[in-house]
């Protein structure tokens, strides 16, 4: 994206109240592994193609582009397509953060439909899921052909309305990505603590400060599973915290009680530089602290906990905010 | 779990904690006693005919078991300073400091003249005083690059179109030092999928094509990077020789050999490798030399980024794999001389300190991307803090500051207790009476507050970054090295003890002196046990170890860490294996 911009490309980020209701979006997204994207690096043809494939499969244009997840790279690929394509990018998401699953969605909570969907790689295949019977049959075939083609594809999600936009979508939070980076980059700048400085201007709650003492993981069902600890530093010397994760963060214990559940946001960063930890490259001995951000509020209705919930993740815990 | 042998990343393996014997003391004569068969093994054994892969060992045979590790010379070449020492089995003979030179060589050979020379080590011993190995650590690549000098043009060749075509290579270099570097840029179709399929066949033909523009170009060095090399390293080797036959005389670096997953990582150090070949070959030659010139007959090996050696010969291939050398020299070097296996290491020089963590008596390695020259690496380096503060860091203003600027190597005309005119740490350090050095009248006239609120700033400076490179929150000990370690404050909050050693000066060409070999395997492993896995990858790990030259029955795992991979089907585990043993 650098590149891009380095070669003089534009993309302007669009409010998503001046889409009109009739408007289309396409909802774009790079699905598979993490270390594959390592090696085969992303190409913005690709993703690009997946849109103008979408377009010609739906015979019509789409007025804008949006992030399926504003976590991870797949918060940068709509203005990767967007560059090339010379649309506008929509300041929204469909989950205000990042989750494994294609059923995590606003879109999904709200009963939109899942299809069509078209996936591409950089040779020259490409895939029209035409129909899914659910979220999870999505989910299957898709993830069934992203894996034939190496693991890593561009696709475009099931095409949105302006107004579903507009009523289901988790609007704003590309703005909120490129604040809450910011932020981070002014406390470094001035060095003041990037944590605090986080927490402050998010109205998010410092859950924990200490040393990563131990991380276990497992694939299991396609998915990074596993449990890290921390030991308390500073004033949490002498606690203990444990985290459980899906590729994200899930459940928090403190000292063996719950402290905090999906869908409120729990993030590991650097106790130094503020930078975000994933769940892929937590290691032993860092030192992180543990935060927790506010979760849009349709994530916390009954019907927003039935999919992004604890027990969405198979924890037997009833949610309660740490911001109730 | 003992204290010291707390493992040091997620299910990482390191030492076993029965075997706190691994690192060496001084002038300890063995190791330990529940173990004397790796000492005293007879030397008929380790010749053993079921181990073929043997062959590979240095040429001069080791005497007898007894000396296996006897009469071993280091030394560090550094920017300022050659040092070199002398070890007899754990004991430090004798060690000098030279004055480095423009040609190397004659730094070098001035040095083994004057260690060799010395009466406590040719007391009893021939001309070669019996020394059976050289290890020569050096921070001359690494400076080649951060200064932008010795360098050689190169042709980057990428394999993997039509994937990663937006990125290509030197992408994000900084421009500098890619208008030097960059040659020729190729990028062709082929690679692999991570599960070792190619993701398109290899276009033999665009590769041929290019092998004939490069022979008109007169380009010496190649870098040829695969999508998916470290996994499958077909595209590579294929394309080596298709390059080798139209271009027999042109280096070709190939990327799997160095790095791990991750293109553009693995590429800008094949990259940077091939831009040093020239240089390496002309700087290993210069070793060899030095050695002749002064009646050495022993192998010659040069230090690794990891505290390990290779024999000069295939070292002089891969210049990058000793860029970080220097630090993990000292570090090593101080977990020898204070016997420490876990402590952090605080490396005090003229103008700059190195603060690092010991675990298991080897450097605890960077977490992730390390930056050389400005160009992203993957490489094994030390987790390092660096500070602007040294022996010859400038003292200015009231109240003081101390550094970052130094008078470096001019401490000892400029400072003023050595006659000069510029006030230096170490003056204050003469003043306030943490170290005898020079003429200490010359620093008399300073005023008593000022002096203390500079050391004061200097222990607070110290005690931060000693702080902030230690990742357990119980107290450690802390080794003082270096020609600067009287900077070092006696006591810091959460150091148990700080540890002043006989020969910290030369703490380097110690470190260098007791390198060991290693061999490492990064790879994916599919429907296999998280144990078959495990043990599959130790099996390639301590096989390249051997090929290294490591002896088979002293080979101990140090590190293992397994990833389970997302979304990848199959069971997928990555594992990282690493294994060392003594030369």
């Amino acid at each position: 994206m650098r590149r891009l911009y380095r070669e003089g490309a534009v993309v302007s980020l669009m409010d998503p109240m001046d889409l009109a209701d009739d408007d289309h979006v396409a909802v774009v997204s790079n699905m598979g592994a993490p270390l594959v994207g390592q090696e085969r690096l992303t190409d913005p043809r690709t993703i690009a193609r997946a849109v103008t494939m979408m377009e010609e499969y739906l015979g019509r244009q789409f007025r804008a582009i949006m992030s399926l997840e504003i976590g991870g790279g797949n918060a940068i690929q709509p203005f990767m397509a967007a560059a090339l394509l010379g649309r506008p990018v929509v300041d929204a998401d469909c989950m205000g953060r990042a989750f494994p699953e294609a059923q995590m969605t606003s879109f999904a909570i709200h009963d939109l439909p899942m299809f069509p969907l078209t996936l591409v790689d950089v040779r020259d295949n490409a895939v029209v899921v035409a129909r899914a019977a659910s979220w999870k049959w999505m989910e299957r075939l898709s993830r069934t052909a992203c894996v034939a083609v190496g693991s890593i594809a561009a696709t475009c999600k099931a095409p949105r309305t302006g107004r579903e936009v507009k009523e289901c979508g988790i609007l704003y939070s590309t703005t909120k990505a490129i604040r809450l980076g910011r932020t981070v980059q002014a406390a470094r700048r001035a060095h003041e603590d990037p944590v605090a400085a986080l927490v402050d201007s998010e109205h998010g709650r410092l859950l924990f400060t200490g040393k990563i003492a131990d991380v276990a993981r497992r694939t299991t069902e396609g998915f990074l599973r596993g449990t890290a600890t921390v030991d308390g530093l500073g004033a949490f010397r002498g606690g203990r915290f444990e985290l459980a994760f899906q590729n994200e963060f899930a459940v928090g214990w403190l000292d063996g009680t719950p402290c905090v559940t999906t869908p409120d946001l729990i993030c590991v960063l650097d106790s130094v530089s503020g930078d975000a930890i994933g769940t892929e490259t937590l290691r032993y001995g860092q030192r992180v602290s543990v935060v927790a951000l506010p979760a849009p509020p349709v994530l916390l209705t009954p019907k927003g906990l039935e999919h992004v919930g604890p027990r969405a993740f198979g924890y037997d815990l009833d949610f309660t905010s740490v911001f109730a | 779990m003992s204290d010291t042998s707390r493992t040091d990343r997620p299910t990482v393996e390191r030492r076993s904690p029965d075997k706190p014997s691994r690192v060496l003391r001084p002038t300890v004569e063995r190791r330990s006693p529940d173990k004397p068969s790796r000492v005293l093994r007879p030397t008929v054994e380790r010749r053993s005919p079921g181990k073929p892969s043997r062959v590979l060992r240095p040429t001069v045979e080791r005497r007898s078991p007894a000396k296996a590790l006897r009469r071993r010379i280091g030394i560090d070449v550094g920017g300022t300073n050659t040092d070199a020492v002398l070890l007899d089995g754990t004991r430090v003979v004798h060690a000098v400091k030279t004055p480095t030179t423009a040609d190397v060589t004659t730094g070098i050979t001035r040095a083994l003249h004057d260690l060799l020379t010395d009466r406590t080590v040719t007391a009893s011993h021939a001309a070669d005083a019996g020394v059976t190995a050289v290890m020569i650590g050096t921070t001359h690549f690494t400076n080649a690059v951060v200064q932008r000098r010795d360098l050689t043009q190169v042709a980057a060749i990428r394999i993997g179109l039509p994937a990663s075509a937006s990125l290509p290579p030197f992408v994000d270099w900084p421009e500098d030092l890619a208008a030097l570097v960059r040659g020729e840029v190729i990028m062709v179709e082929g690679g692999h999928e991570y599960d070792g399929r190619p993701i398109v066949p290899l276009d033999e033909r665009g590769l041929r094509d290019a092998a004939r523009r490069l022979r008109g170009r007169e380009l010496t060095s190649a870098a040829v990077t695969s999508v998916f090399s470290p996994l499958n390293a077909e595209c590579e080797r294929r394309a080596a020789a298709i390059l080798h036959e139209e271009c027999p005389e042109l280096a070709v670096t190939q990327s799997h050999e160095l790095g791990r997953i991750g293109l553009l990582e693995r590429e800008n150090a094949a990259l940077l490798n091939a831009a040093l070949v020239d240089l390496a070959r002309r700087t290993t030659r210069a070793f060899a030399e030095a050695l002749r010139a002064s009646g050495l007959a022993a192998p010659l090996y040069l230090t690794q980024n990891d505290g390990t050696v290779m024999l000069a010969a295939t070292a002089e291939a891969f210049p990058v794999y000793s860029f970080a050398s220097g630090p993990t020299n000292s570090m090593r070097g101080a977990a020898f001389l204070s016997g420490l296996a876990d402590a952090i290491v605080i490396d005090v020089g003229g103008t700059t300190t190195d603060i690092g963590s010991l675990r298991h008596g080897f450097p605890r390695e960077a977490n992730n991307v390390v930056e050389v020259g400005g160009v992203r690496t993957l490489f094994r380096m030390p987790d390092l803090l660096s500070l602007g503060l040294g022996g010859g860091s400038l003292v200015q203003g009231d109240p003081p500051l101390v550094g970052p600027a130094s008078v470096g190597y001019r401490l000892v005309e400029q400072g003023r207790v050595f006659g000069g005119a510029t006030l230096t740490a170490t003056d204050i350090a003469v003043a306030a009476g943490l170290v005898d050095l020079g003429d200490r009248r010359r620093v008399a006239d300073l005023p008593v507050h000022h002096v203390k609120a500079a050391v004061a700033r200097m222990h607070a400076a110290i005690e931060e970054g000693v702080d902030r490179m230690k990742t357990d929150a119980r107290d450690e000990p802390l080794v003082a090295v270096g020609g600067g370690s009287f900077l070092v404050p006696g006591r810091l909050a959460g150091i148990s003890e700080v540890v002043h050693v006989p020969h910290r000066e030369v703490a380097n060409a110690v470190g260098a002196a007791i390198a060991q070999v290693s061999g490492e395997v990064d790879q994916i492993f599919q429907n296999l046990s998280r144990e078959e896995a495990l043990a599959q990858a130790r099996q390639i790990a301590e096989q390249r170890a051997v090929a290294a030259g490591a002896a088979a029955e002293s080979l101990a795992v140090v590190e293992r860490e397994d990833l389970p991979l997302a979304y990848l089907p199959g069971n997928s585990l990555r594992v990282r294996v690493r294994v060392v043993g003594d030369l």
